[in-house]
């Protein structure tokens, strides 16, 4: 057996073992009566979702979005809003959310994308703190307080959110759901172009391709991906704030995203439950916690930048050309 | 709704100094983000490093003066620290592992002070010769120590004008702002230079961390809010640009404090008062941030940028 | 993400192995989350050290059980504090909840706490929600509605002949009920009303403003560092002598030290002061200056209080935990000698109690807060009518 063959089949071992794992946690979880972990590792899947939605752009586009968790807001602010007006019903909720999503991440965009370097980390920042401060003026939806959601999204009685359970398993769904179609649109001609633009956008644009016009495309499905992430954060916590939309949230996925392995959509969500958990165990141990995490950010920065999944062997240097290896056995 | 004149005087003045509260910290980001291409999340850490260092040592002496002389270089000496052992090796990176190296020493400085300060805010005490009021023309009496910080800060502004146009070390700055390679070939340490001007980028997050304490409370995390608005000063005075930061700042700290007080008495006037409570305050505080965005939408480079036009 | 599932599972069967031993018949959990860090840190510890000393003077036991108390800290931030409540409900499955310091951390966490059919005991938030409609036979409160201390405001200026008075509180929901407890009573001319952000830290903008509107005096409700921060800068101004500052939760031995003698000759309302002449009081403030080595707030008498109510009714249930009816039977007798005298609870299972107005002095070298009459008597919240609860 070669090394590389070696990694390949420890890869999928991880992978597979992770899914299986993944699957039987809920029972897992109601058996140890111990539902704290459903709870705790559903909410590292929604980040999971937001951090590979920040992938497609960061990892692929080479768009360092600095705003990415307005769209966190903006799903979550969407079924928080309804349901205030006593709009629970799943057929409403999720196309408000995700195309409001949509409309922000376009307008965004639009300014956004005129700009590059650091001005688009920048900007997009600013436009994040948009939101932010306007999450915290909505007085009659809670403002700076936030809003308590009083009940889950309604789909009608064929799924029934009320249990974490089933939460679970749609947050899952969603997750596995994304990953494929991440996955699709990397590969593809339009994936292509996004990633070409990324190394040289005026061959590209030689080329005959509207560069732009794709990378804004790429900006809006990243950024409706990350409002379903909203929304099922929103669904998660019974409550949104503007607190989600906050500047150091937008950099703790951007953590994620690296620490796992940008330009892999798989590693991001290695990040999200590898920063969760170390937040999770570390905060366990001390309340000092960041004191730990901010030298290893910097380590990881420094010395690891291929991130959890390289160390697995599988993520590529983001800027090689091809679509990411062999890709997950779901894939 | 009729402004009264006096209370714009009094708002013109608090937006003053907030703007060269903001000038201080501006000032040492934009060098730093001109000559060495660094982004320094961490710029806001300092300032609160200098904040708490200055509490402690009022603490100690009773003395603002003493605490002043001697907060400043201990920031720089931390400072200098931070560059040698992260920061240097991060010019050469892109801006994403800037960004997410100086979000970890964010991270790293506001626990480490709540390990050694402990959790709770620190507070600093005016000294008593700047306790008073300054009583100026036309019934405007303005706290005397609000007015140190406007002279403090004008004064660095002359400071950093006199040092940037007429030395040595001010002509190999601007050279660095305007074109790196050059101060390469003209045969200076580069190295050296880098770590003399991000010293003097903490020095003067030292001074607004300083002037800062007798106002704020000293706490972990108060770097923040003030970074985020400095990042907002530079990118639209145009990074690297001293001048431009200087205008920034000034412009930021006047609509940001005249946006706040004065937008949602306006909007009122307009606009039906239930509109206009809702809207005020929202477009009050977001006003930098689509000042901002307008700015690089329609001029990317900044207002003043460093790079000759 | 594999290795932490397999941690996160081995834990999960420790946590499950740890349950099943007898040991936890005899303990009591106790969740309590509080602002420990940031501005508002203080009070988290004013609060938590009221608490322990209610637990050590019961003799270190909760009616006859060990108390396990697990300290989170909310940040003064909603979404953090309903996480900690998640995880003290769901992994610690505690058997209350106290403390809670800040209305819009309470009004996050209170639908999910009192759902899982858990006591919370607030040792200070009284959002007006909670105290009328919204009531829940799970909830007590050991401090106040959070009008009240701000109505008993109200009244005295509106006896002490004010016309025009200025109002000033952070945005959130307690600010909003503070201003409204003051304008219940106070009848006069309200010059202006303003909301700021909450833990904002410079007011120069809002005291220009002040100053301009010319009031005949000013209420602020600015509790923790952001009373620091807003006396100092008011100091500063030069307007504690010009324009006269009235107050509640602003001025107190949480802040007073940091504001300094900016702080002196001005006057607050509370349902408890330091001086209050009942032995359970003067047990408690004598021994917290003891232990603590600084004076003790309302927090630390409230918190004192929740721990003294949590011992009383698992004293009258035998240390049974599991029959709420019986264990929320006893908790609404409330039996035991409270440091502000004698009181009851409400049907909304808020206090029906007394509040005091109290000036600032310096006595024995220290900055403290003295009992200066009665403003209110046996005050009941307006809100009770609103709760369904009967009992």
């Amino acid at each position: 057996m070669t090394a590389t063959s070696r990694r390949i089949v420890l890869r999928a071992l991880v992978l597979w073992g992770g899914l299986a794992l993944l699957l039987v946690l809920p029972p897992a979880a109601a058996l140890a009566d111990q539902p704290f972990y459903l709870t705790l590792v559903t909410r590292m899947l929604i980040f999971a979702i937001a951090a590979l939605s920040l992938d497609l752009i960061l990892g692929y586009g080479a768009m360092v979005s600095f705003g990415h968790a307005a769209y966190l807001g903006v799903g979550a602010y969407a079924v928080g809003i309804l349901a205030y007006h006593g709009v629970n019903a799943a057929w409403i909720q999720w196309p408000v959310a995700i195309v409001a999503s949509a409309l922000v991440a376009a307008l965004i965009g639009l300014v956004s994308l005129r700009t590059s370097g650091v001005y688009f980390i920048m900007i997009t920042l600013a436009f994040a703190q948009m939101l932010y401060f306007l999450g915290i003026s909505l007085k009659i939806y809670g403002g700076d307080d936030g809003l308590t959601i009083n009940a889950r999204t309604d789909f009608g009685g064929v799924i029934d959110l009320a249990s974490n359970v089933v939460l679970y398993y749609l947050v899952l769904a969603v997750l596995l759901g994304f990953l494929l179609l991440g996955q699709r649109l990397i590969a593809s001609r339009f994936g292509m172009v996004i990633r070409g633009a990324k190394s040289n956008e005026r061959r590209m644009r030689a080329l005959g391709f509207p560069t732009v016009r794709y990378r804004l495309v790429a900006f809006v499905i990243a950024g409706t991906m990350c409002g379903v992430a909203g929304v099922l954060l929103a669904n998660l916590t019974n409550f949104t704030s503007p607190a989600y939309m906050h500047w150091t949230r937008s950099g703790e996925l951007m953590v994620m995203v690296i620490l796992g392995g940008m330009g892999s959509l798989i590693g991001p969500i290695f990040g999200a439950f590898a920063l969760l958990a170390l937040e999770e165990v570390l905060s366990s141990y001390t309340q000092h916690w960041q004191f730990i995490l901010g030298p290893v950010l910097i380590l990881i920065v420094l010395f690891a930048k291929r991130g959890i999944y390289g160390l697995l062997g599988a993520a590529r240097e983001s800027a090689a050309a091809g679509p990411p290896a062999a890709g997950p056995p779901h894939g | 709704m009729v402004i009264d004149p006096q209370l714009l005087a009094f708002q013109a003045l608090n937006g003053l100094q907030l703007g060269v509260m903001l000038f201080l910290m501006a000032a040492g980001l934009t060098l730093v983000f001109g000559i060495m291409n660094l982004i320094n999340l961490a710029h806001g850490s300092l300032y609160m490093v200098g904040a708490y260092f200055a509490a402690t040592l009022q603490g100690w002496s009773g003395s603002f003066v003493l605490a002043a002389l001697l907060a400043i270089p201990a920031t720089l000496v931390l400072g200098v620290a931070v560059e040698l052992v992260v920061l240097r090796t991060l010019y050469d990176r892109d801006h994403l592992d800037q960004v997410l190296a100086t979000f970890g020493l964010i991270l790293f400085f506001n626990e480490a002070v709540r390990i050694v300060w402990g959790p709770s805010a620190l507070f600093m005490t005016t000294p008593d010769f700047l306790s008073g009021q300054v009583a100026l023309p036309f019934g405007i009496i303005y706290p005397s120590y609000r007015f140190a910080i406007i002279a403090v800060g004008l004064a660095v502004a002359l400071f950093l004008y006199g040092l940037i146009s007429h030395t040595r070390v001010g002509m190999l700055i601007r050279a660095g702002a305007s074109n790196r390679a050059m101060v390469g070939a003209l045969g200076v340490d580069v190295k050296f230079l880098y770590t003399a001007v991000f010293a003097l980028g903490t020095a003067l997050a030292g001074i607004a961390g300083l002037m800062a304490g007798p106002i704020l409370s000293v706490e972990s995390g108060m770097g923040e809010p003030i970074l985020i608005l400095t990042f907002v000063v530079i990118v639209i005075g145009g990074i690297g640009s001293i001048r431009g930061a200087f205008m920034g700042a000034l412009l930021i700290g006047v609509v940001d404090t005249l946006g706040r007080s004065f937008l949602p008495g306006l909007l009122r006037a307009t606009f039906n008062p239930q509109v206009a409570n809702a809207a005020g305050p929202a477009l009050a505080s977001m006003l930098i941030y689509i000042l901002m965005a307008l700015v690089l939408a329609f001029r990317p480079q900044g207002l003043f940028p460093a790079r000759a036009a | 993400m594999t290795k932490f599932l397999v941690s996160a599972a081995a834990a999960a069967a420790l946590g499950a192995a740890v349950a099943a031993t007898p040991v936890a018949a005899q303990t009591v959990k106790i969740g309590f989350i509080a602002t420990f860090s940031g501005p508002g840190g203080t009070i988290g510890t004013h609060l938590y050290d009221g608490f322990m000393l209610g637990i050590e003077h019961a003799g270190g036991k909760l009616g006859g059980l060990t108390p396990e108390v697990i300290k989170e800290d909310d940040q003064l931030k909603p979404d953090v504090g309903l996480q900690a409540a998640q995880k003290l409900l769901q992994r610690d499955k505690v058997n209350f909840i106290s403390g809670v310091i800040f209305s819009n951390v309470m009004m996050a966490i209170y639908k999910p706490v009192i759902e899982s059919q858990t006591f919370l005991i607030s040792s200070n938030a009284g959002p007006s929600p909670i105290a009328g409609a919204q009531c829940s036979p799970y909830f007590f409160s050991t401090s106040w509605q959070n009008d009240d201390p701000h109505a008993a405001m109200g009244k005295h200026l509106q006896d002490k002949g004010i016309k025009r008075l200025y109002l000033m509180a952070p945005n959130y929901q307690a600010g909003k009920d503070a201003l409204t407890g003051v304008k219940r009573m106070f009848k006069g001319e309200i010059v202006d009303e303003i909301y700021t952000t909450v833990n904002q830290p410079d007011y120069s903008a809002e005291i220009a403003a002040l100053r301009a509107a010319k009031p005949e005096a000013l209420y602020v409700f600015y509790p923790g560092g952001m009373g620091i921060n807003f006396v100092k800068q008011y100091a500063q101004a030069g307007l504690v002598k010009a324009l006269p500052l009235y107050s509640a939760f602003t001025t107190d031995s949480t802040t007073v030290d940091a504001q300094g003698d900016a702080a002196i000759g001005t006057f607050g309302t509370a349902f408890w002061t330091v001086d209050l002449k009942n032995p359970a009081n003067q047990k408690f403030v004598a021994d917290f200056r003891k232990k603590h080595n600084y004076e003790p707030s309302t927090y630390s008498a409230q918190a004192y209080d929740s721990a003294q109510l949590i011992d009383a009714a698992l004293k009258a249930t035998g240390g049974k935990l599991d029959n709420k009816d019986a264990l929320r039977d006893a908790l609404r007798k409330a039996d035991f000698k409270s440091i502000r005298g004698p009181f009851k609870f409400n049907n909304n299972q808020f206090p029906i109690q007394s509040y005091y107005l109290y000036e600032t002095v310096r006595e024995d070298g220290k900055l403290r807060q003295l009992g200066r009459g009665t403003v209110l008597t046996d005050h009941a919240d307006v809100y009770a009518k609103d709760c369904p609860m009967k009992w």
